[in-house]
């Protein structure tokens, strides 16, 4: 089969590989009709993460048809189905607990050693991100190997279009569970670090959580745009300074809520993050956590700080005072997926939630080391990439 | 006044220097636990026919049952050749303990005992495992991960993380999947 392969530091390749097959009995193997690339595959294709491997097939947003199930699957041939990007096994206590990307057996046992060092327990399993969590191919190829397929993908009912389901698999319930980590209340002003997919699905589940008010920040004009048209007010940082705008709009009250959906890889020109980024490219440190500084201090007494963004490791002149003395609540984690699908399958049977805006590029998957290098160059005009396996090369704007 | 010395309640194992370090007996020592989402007596009936064991720990060739206390254990070594010893139970107390320890003149001269315990309520069972290695002396950390191609504390601590996902899923987790790498085969685990 045809698979986009990660190579190394921005290089992504299109490559012949053996096709996946049944190996555990609950497993099933995926034809895959869509599969988008994710802003934390930016992180890869950055070289950020450690352990990726020349030849890992990327990819951990996907959906497709079910071709050839195991003796334990209960999943039928020919349904369609949309996959976490979280491989979680149902059974332990975590799952058992609906913390599934914490779930304790679907990391290989091979695989498990480097992030007990770096995190003190193992962590889960991914799809397509680098051996830290298990090495399990990726869903930016024809085919997909999907164990413990009896917990993971949710079955698609007819009439409802891939675009429409497809970000079920990860961005969808990561802005939803952000939102929900903020713990919003009644009244209450929630501030959004970050315009991209993530970002913007924070602000729509903030909205539909109750919030009063929501600001946006970030410093592209398309992607404020996005966010204005989701019925938040924006704020670009290029043009303003974050923390007065934000006291002021509060009137001196500040943001009862902040959300980071930046990272590891926050732009901007503050000198904390220029020292950052020097540390980062010679490996003195990893994280740059600027926005998540702006978003601690700007933070309400009392109030709330949600983490979806990703990082890996430590991090430099992190505001700890800020966050006593104002006693802040940190929520964070990367997202259980399979406590959100059918939730979120129901708003957006019942319209209620759109994902299609998002979508700003389509293309197959042998434009996909094109559309790397478009996506990592161009954050403005490429919001959301959406590759059709099977579809004719040269891609296109949604 | 307190002791000017408090022993704590840690286990054994996690000593400082501890694990996988030659005790004051000199012998090369592991110990792990790992807490499993099943009953104690489910764990105890599963480990006790050691040969549930063979697709749960690396390199096991074969175990084979000579009577209910003795059995024989094939282990692969580097390059092609093997190492076997036959395995005495010394200690067995259903649902709570099985103790055992290889017997004379076996290549690899070891004793080793499984713990099961019940943790909080609903939350299963903590297995605590330890080997002791034997003859002593520095060399024997470094032999014996020759051996077993890996440090004992690892191999022990991978070989728990299979039984738990065995006995929790029914399956030993794989993420054997196609890649871009022609050495590598799609169907088995590439690390």
């Amino acid at each position: 089969m045809r698979a986009v392969t990660w190579q190394g530091r921005h290089k992504v390749q299109v490559d012949n590989v053996p096709d996946p097959e049944i190996v555990n009995p609950r497993d099933a193997i995926i034809r895959v009709t869509s599969t988008a690339i994710c802003g934390s595959d930016l992180h890869l294709y950055d070289g950020y993460i450690p352990t990726m491997r020349a030849g890992d097939i990327l990819g951990h947003e996907f959906m497709g048809e079910v071709v050839e199930t195991g003796s334990q699957s209960t999943l039928q041939k020919g349904q369609r189905v949309v996959v976490p990007f979280t491989v979680s096994c149902g059974n332990c206590f975590f799952c058992g607990k609906e913390q599934y990307s914490a779930c304790d057996n679907a990391n290989p046992a091979t695989t498990s050693d480097m992030s007990e060092t770096l995190y003190g327990y193992p962590m889960g399993g991914a799809f397509g991100y680098a051996h830290l969590t298990g090495g399990y191919a990726g869903g930016q190829a024809e085919y997909v190997r999907v164990p413990y397929s009896d917990v993971g993908p949710i079955v698609i009912p007819d009439g409802l279009e891939d675009d429409k389901v497809l970000f079920l698999s990860d961005i969808l319930p990561t802005g939803w569970m952000a939102a929900e980590n903020a713990g919003i209340e009644e009244g209450d002003t929630v501030a959004v670090w970050g315009c991209g997919p993530v970002g913007l699905f924070a602000v729509q589940s903030a909205l539909l959580q109750g919030a009063h008010r929501v600001i946006a920040i970030d410093h592209y004009p398309g992607r404020l745009a996005l966010a204005r048209q989701l019925g938040a007010e924006v704020l670009n940082y290029s043009d303003t300074d974050i923390r007065e705008a934000l006291f002021e709009m509060t009137g001196g009250i500040g943001p009862d809520a902040c959300i980071d959906c930046v990272g590891m890889e926050t732009h901007g020109l503050g000198i904390d993050n220029i020292i950052d980024t020097v540390k980062a490219h010679t490996f003195l440190g990893t994280d740059r956590p600027a926005a998540l500084r702006q978003a601690i201090l700007a933070c309400r007494k009392g109030g709330r700080v949600s983490i979806p963004g990703v990082y890996g490791g430590m991090a430099d002149k992190f505001p700890i005072g800020a966050l006593m003395e104002k006693g802040l609540t940190v929520k964070s984690g990367q997202t259980h997926v399979q406590k959100y699908s059918q939730m979120l399958l129901d708003l957006i049977a019942e319209d209620k939630v759109d994902t299609t805006f998002m979508i700003s590029h389509r293309g197959s998957l042998e434009d996909g080391p094109a559309l790397y290098k478009h996506w990592h160059d161009d954050q403005d005009e490429y919001t959301k990439i959406v590759l059709k396996p099977g579809m004719e090369a040269s891609h296109e704007r949604a | 006044m307190a002791d000017t010395h408090l022993q704590d309640d840690a286990p054994a194992v996690a000593a400082r220097g501890g694990n996988a370090h030659s005790d004051r007996d000199e012998q090369a020592f592991v110990g792990r636990s790992v807490t499993i989402n099943r009953p104690r007596q489910d764990i105890y009936d599963f480990w006790r026919d050691f040969s549930n064991l063979v697709p749960i720990m690396e390199n096991i060739e074969r175990i084979d049952r000579i009577d209910h206390q003795r059995s024989h254990w094939v282990v692969k070594a580097p390059a092609g050749n093997s190492v076997e010893w036959d395995s005495l139970v010394t200690a067995e107390e259903p649902g709570r303990r099985i103790a055992w320890q290889s017997v004379e003149g076996a290549d690899i001269k070891s004793s080793g005992e499984v713990e099961f315990l019940d943790a909080a309520p609903g939350r299963g069972t903590i297995v605590r495992a330890t080997i002791a290695y034997d003859p002593p002396g520095g060399v024997i950390a470094q032999w014996i991960a020759k051996l077993l191609q890996r440090e004992p504390n690892v191999q022990m601590r991978r070989d728990l993380r299979r039984l738990k996902q065995f006995l929790e899923t029914g399956e030993v987790t794989s993420s054997a999947s196609p890649s871009g790498r022609e050495s590598e085969s799609p169907t088995e685990q590439a690390l």
